[in-house]
């Protein structure tokens, strides 16, 4: 705001040496020969750093499928697996200067076959991105859930759509960014990075073959965005490694183009097969979800993103049996990573879209046809076939909401109306989920071996010698508000004023255990942490009240930070007199009791510790908010280009801690779900070169294409949480894509076109759809 | 390597001189060695936005300027907005009040634009916002309340007796 943040690029301690890459210009390749003496020679060069080098120093980084000769390292060794890794890295006294010394190295290669499309990369005779796994098929999962040849038999119809979901990513506006300073008197390593990425310090220090706690990371470094992908563990490692050889602080700051097709920062890619059964009457029997998921040339954590949605399988409806196939294969592509909702949105969409098509089959209204297969309020706690509880909802009620915020009788007339001056218009509808408190037992449930069962997050409290309140928490934040959060919490637990209090961030040696803000957990797990901490001050502050009282415990309450007597609330101790007595009056304490108010509560994930059952059965996420997006779009038939008008997002995370941060947070997804239907496809040659290389490629929506969006909330309480709160951190993105789709659709079909079943749309395929109803005669 | 210049320019209402590579971009300059890293740059493509300043008060992408070609001319950044003694400028406020910032990335650009619109376009329309916004890329908030607060901006009363002076305490123009 006032240009006083500090994100990484702006951490440069005195000394510090700079990183540039040189990065591999085929998809699949053998290196024959790094030859770096030139570059030696350039100006300002310290070193260049080979793969061959880096990997007799450091193990290779994390899978979290057992993949043992699928090995992911910084920098390529033997062999590169897709255009843009890294093969080498030049270190010197300014970024420019090493950027120079890059252009110095010359790599010689010998360009092997590579493979891209996924289904191709699935067959016996593909060419292997990792030859020695013996196939690019990196992970297979069939389940199986409820009475399924049953539900088949009693439906009267089935429709399959192929949905697909092209390779796209978060894409922040701060790239990665990491600065490592090894200091060897001490052994320790310091690490400032732009971070979201759960046990980050231990994997380093895996990596680097060091004690974890030699491996300090800083995690009050603004982050300028992540929404899930700012991993970077590749990253830190070479930082680290060159701090370590070097002596002196490095700083490793990715360019754009690095981001884009070396970060190993893709997300899902993904071709669905859905078939949803019903009964004549339109109601849902059973649906099958095959999905091929293309994780690119390293699978990393991403496979497990095949797995989350498994706790919302059904979406909002009740359908009593499901199958599920899914199939995470390697291509020759950048690594794909964690993004805004794990894999839920695509399948949302690709659910989403197959209820359309079951509308378009039965000659059924949209709305209708949703309502008819709700779970119904009533019917909550509500177990899903696939084994997990949805806490609580009113889907009915948030749909009505977004009908009427959207004015759906007088949309419904514009829409006829824009028909009628010739534009292809259509309106959009979208219901669905958003899973939030992950607890990472998806792990589990894609890798039976991975037996991890809870993902805990924490909070220290301390009141001071003179009462101020501190709340420290151990993570890093990438614009989730989480300081308001914790101080409106803190501050209503205490019953202190929130703006009093500090919020601090701890480090990874000082902090408690945290996973960071992932999987829309924060205000779940944190906020139990929050409360489970005041809880515990509060006890110690009764204890201390009640003895000077000379009375039970029992018999006295906690009133905005002062201790009163049940029975008699003028008899009290106010909050100045307990904290006075806790720091400096020995001879005032209860016997036994420590001096200070300092309490560490570390939460659980609600509803967590619990291995899946073989069938891949367990509660996968606490708790369920819901969604309904409804839209309008306006299609140029000369230009196949759509327009996006009246957006309406009814939306339900049960407690709102702050409808401020809530609704950005619908807003923002809401528009980067709308670069994913209509604009953001990171996208490849045959010859498997990027194509899209810069932001004038990769389309972001700017203001131009973001219409107003209007949001209304709905509040159904979690039973499951501190405060009835639901997760947010990824709302708006679980349900635009898909309703993005349907509008165009409802635009395309009413011209006599093909649905579309592809994202990005892009004018180009809006133009072939039409063109192809044109010919075919025009509207039906 | 490259040639250098001998520059003199006006950063913040404050006279500096500097001799820079003749590659460096102006980017550059101001975090690198002038220190300040309230610029931010995003793509270093001049497409997203992040790394907007006002030049001479007119919003240019300080990634695609060349440090030696402004010598001579005048720079606003996002340190020069808000007043010496701290004081936020109107749409600084407006921003806070509306939680029109996630990540703060792109905040810096977006302040320097809506106040550059705002000194040109006292009361704007929807449409005139969005032009004055297109060039800026934010990944976080979907634009909404970043209309909002410039909407705020434009109706409050002070703003209309100020007849703009949104941007710039520092400002020499």
């Amino acid at each position: 705001m006032t240009g006083r943040g500090r994100y990484v690029a702006d951490v440069t301690p005195p000394g510090t040496l700079h990183v540039a890459l040189v990065t591999s210009p085929f998809p699949h390749a053998r290196i024959l020969d790094v030859d770096v003496n030139e570059a030696l020679t350039s100006e300002g060069v310290v070193c260049v750093l080979t793969g061959a080098e880096l990997a007799k120093a450091t193990d290779p980084l994390r899978q979290y499928l057992d993949v043992p000769e699928v090995q992911w390292r910084p920098l390529a060794v033997d062999e590169t697996r897709y255009a843009g890794e890294w093969v080498a890295a030049v270190v010197a006294t300014s970024r420019a200067l090493a950027e120079d010394g890059a252009e110095l190295v010359v790599v010689d290669y010998d360009p092997l076959p590579h493979v891209l499309d996924p289904e191709a990369a699935a067959l016996p005779d593909a060419p292997l991105v990792h030859p020695r796994h013996g196939t690019n098929v990196m992970a297979h999962r069939e389940f199986r859930w409820g009475e399924v040849d049953a539900d088949l038999v009693r439906a009267a119809g089935r429709t399959t759509t192929r949905s697909r979901w092209h390779r796209n990513s978060t894409v922040p506006l701060e790239t990665f960014g990491v600065v490592a300073s090894w200091d060897r008197g001490r052994d320790l390593l310091d690490i400032w990075a732009s971070i979201q990425m759960p046990q980050f310090p231990e994997q380093v220090a895996g990596a680097l073959r060091i004690a974890s706690n030699r491996v300090r990371v800083h995690f009050d470094v603004d982050v300028g965005g992540s929404y899930g992908v700012k991993r970077g563990i590749k990253h830190a490692v070479l930082a680290a490694h060159l701090s370590r050889t070097l002596g002196a602080p490095v700083k490793f700051i990715e360019d754009r183009t690095e981001n884009m097709h070396g970060g190993d920062f893709h997300g899902p890619d993904r071709i669905f097969d859905v078939e949803l059964a019903y009964t004549a009457e339109g109601v849902f029997t059973h649906i099958r979800i095959d999905v091929v998921d293309d994780e690119g040339a390293f699978p990393g954590r991403s496979p497990l993103q095949l797995a989350k949605p498994i706790g919302a399988i059904v979406g909002p409806y009740r359908i009593p049996s499901a199958t599920y196939h899914a199939t995470a294969v390697t291509t020759n592509k950048t690594g794909q990573v964690a993004v805004r909702g794990f894999g839920q949105s695509p399948t949302n969409y690709a659910i989403e879209d197959a209820v359309d098509a079951v509308a378009r089959e039965l000659g059924m209204d949209r709305w209708e046809l949703r309502r008819r297969n709700f779970i119904q309020p009533d019917q909550f706690p509500y177990r899903i076939p696939s084994g997990t509880e949805y806490d609580s909802g009113n889907y009915p009620a948030v749909l009505d909401k977004a009908v009427a915020l959207a004015d759906l009788p007088a949309l419904t007339a514009r829409r006829d109306a824009l028909r009628a001056e010739g534009f292809a218009a259509g309106i959009g509808v979208a219901t669905c989920l958003e899973p939030g408190g992950g607890n990472a037992i998806f792990e589990n449930v894609m890798n039976p071996a991975n037996d991890k069962t809870t993902f805990p997050e924490s909070c220290r409290l301390r009141v001071d010698g003179t009462g101020q309140v501190t709340a420290i928490v151990a993570l890093s934040s990438a614009g989730q508000s989480h300081d308001t959060m914790v101080a409106t919490l803190v501050g209503e637990g205490l019953g202190r004023d929130p703006a009093g209090v500090e919020v601090v961030r701890a480090d990874s040696l000082t902090g408690m255990p945290s996973q960071s803000p992932v999987g829309s957990r924060m205000t779940i797990v944190l906020g139990a942490a929050i409360a489970g901490a005041c809880s515990e001050l509060i006890t110690r502050l009764q204890a201390i009240g009640a003895h000077r009282l000379g009375v039970g415990v029992e018999e006295v309450d906690y009133v905005d930070g002062d201790v009163v007597v049940t029975a008699d609330r003028t008899q009290r101790v106010p909050w100045d007199e307990l904290v006075a007595t806790a720091h400096r009056k020995q001879h005032l304490m209860p016997a036994g009791a420590q001096p200070g108010l300092e309490v560490v509560h570390v939460a659980h994930t609600p509803r967590s510790g619990t291995l899946a059952s073989p069938d891949g059965t367990v509660q996968l996420y606490p708790c369920y908010s819901f969604e309904a997006h409804v839209v309008l779009a306006v299609i140029d038939q000369g230009t196949g280009v759509v327009r996006l008008e009246d957006y309406n997002v009814a939306h339900d995370c049960g407690t709102v801690i702050n409808p401020e941060v809530v609704r950005g947070m619908v807003y923002g997804g809401t528009a980067h779900g709308i670069g994913v239907a209509l604009y953001e496809r990171f996208a490849f040659s045959e010859e498997g070169q990027p194509l899209t290389q810069s932001f004038m490629d990769y389309l972001l929506p700017s203001a131009h294409e973001v219409p107003h969006i209007a949001d209304v909330e709905h509040c159904t309480p979690s039973p499951y949480t501190s405060h009835g709160q639901k997760g947010a951190g990824e709302a708006g993105y679980m349900g635009a894509p898909a309703a993005v789709a349907s509008a165009v659709n409802d635009a395309l079909t009413a011209e006599g076109a093909h649905a579309l079943h592809a994202l990005p749309i892009t004018p180009s395929d809006v133009l072939a759809a039409l063109r192809g109803a044109h010919d075919r005669g025009g509207p039906q | 390597m490259s040639s250098r210049h001998e520059i003199e320019l006006v950063v913040n209402g404050e006279k500096r001189r500097c001799a820079v590579p003749g590659r460096t971009h102006l980017a550059d300059l101001l975090r690198d060695e002038l220190g300040l890293t309230g610029t931010h740059l995003g793509c270093e493509q001049g497409v997203c936005g992040a790394c907007t300043i006002l030049l001479d008060g007119e919003p240019v992408r300080s990634c695609i300027v060349l440090a030696a070609q402004v010598d001579g001319h005048a720079v606003t950044t996002i340190e020069g907005v808000s007043a010496p003694d701290g004081a936020l400028s109107p749409v600084q406020e407006a921003f806070c009040h509306r939680h029109a910032l996630q990540c703060g990335f792109c905040t810096p650009g977006m302040v320097l634009c809506a106040g550059a619109l705002l000194d040109r376009v006292h009361h704007p329309t929807r449409e005139q916002i969005d032009e004055a916004l297109g060039g800026n890329i934010c990944r976080c908030t979907g634009y909404v309340q970043i209309r909002e607060a410039i909407e705020d901006v434009a109706n409050s009363a002070a703003h209309h007796h100020a007849g703009g002076a949104t941007v710039g305490a520092g400002e020499v123009r």
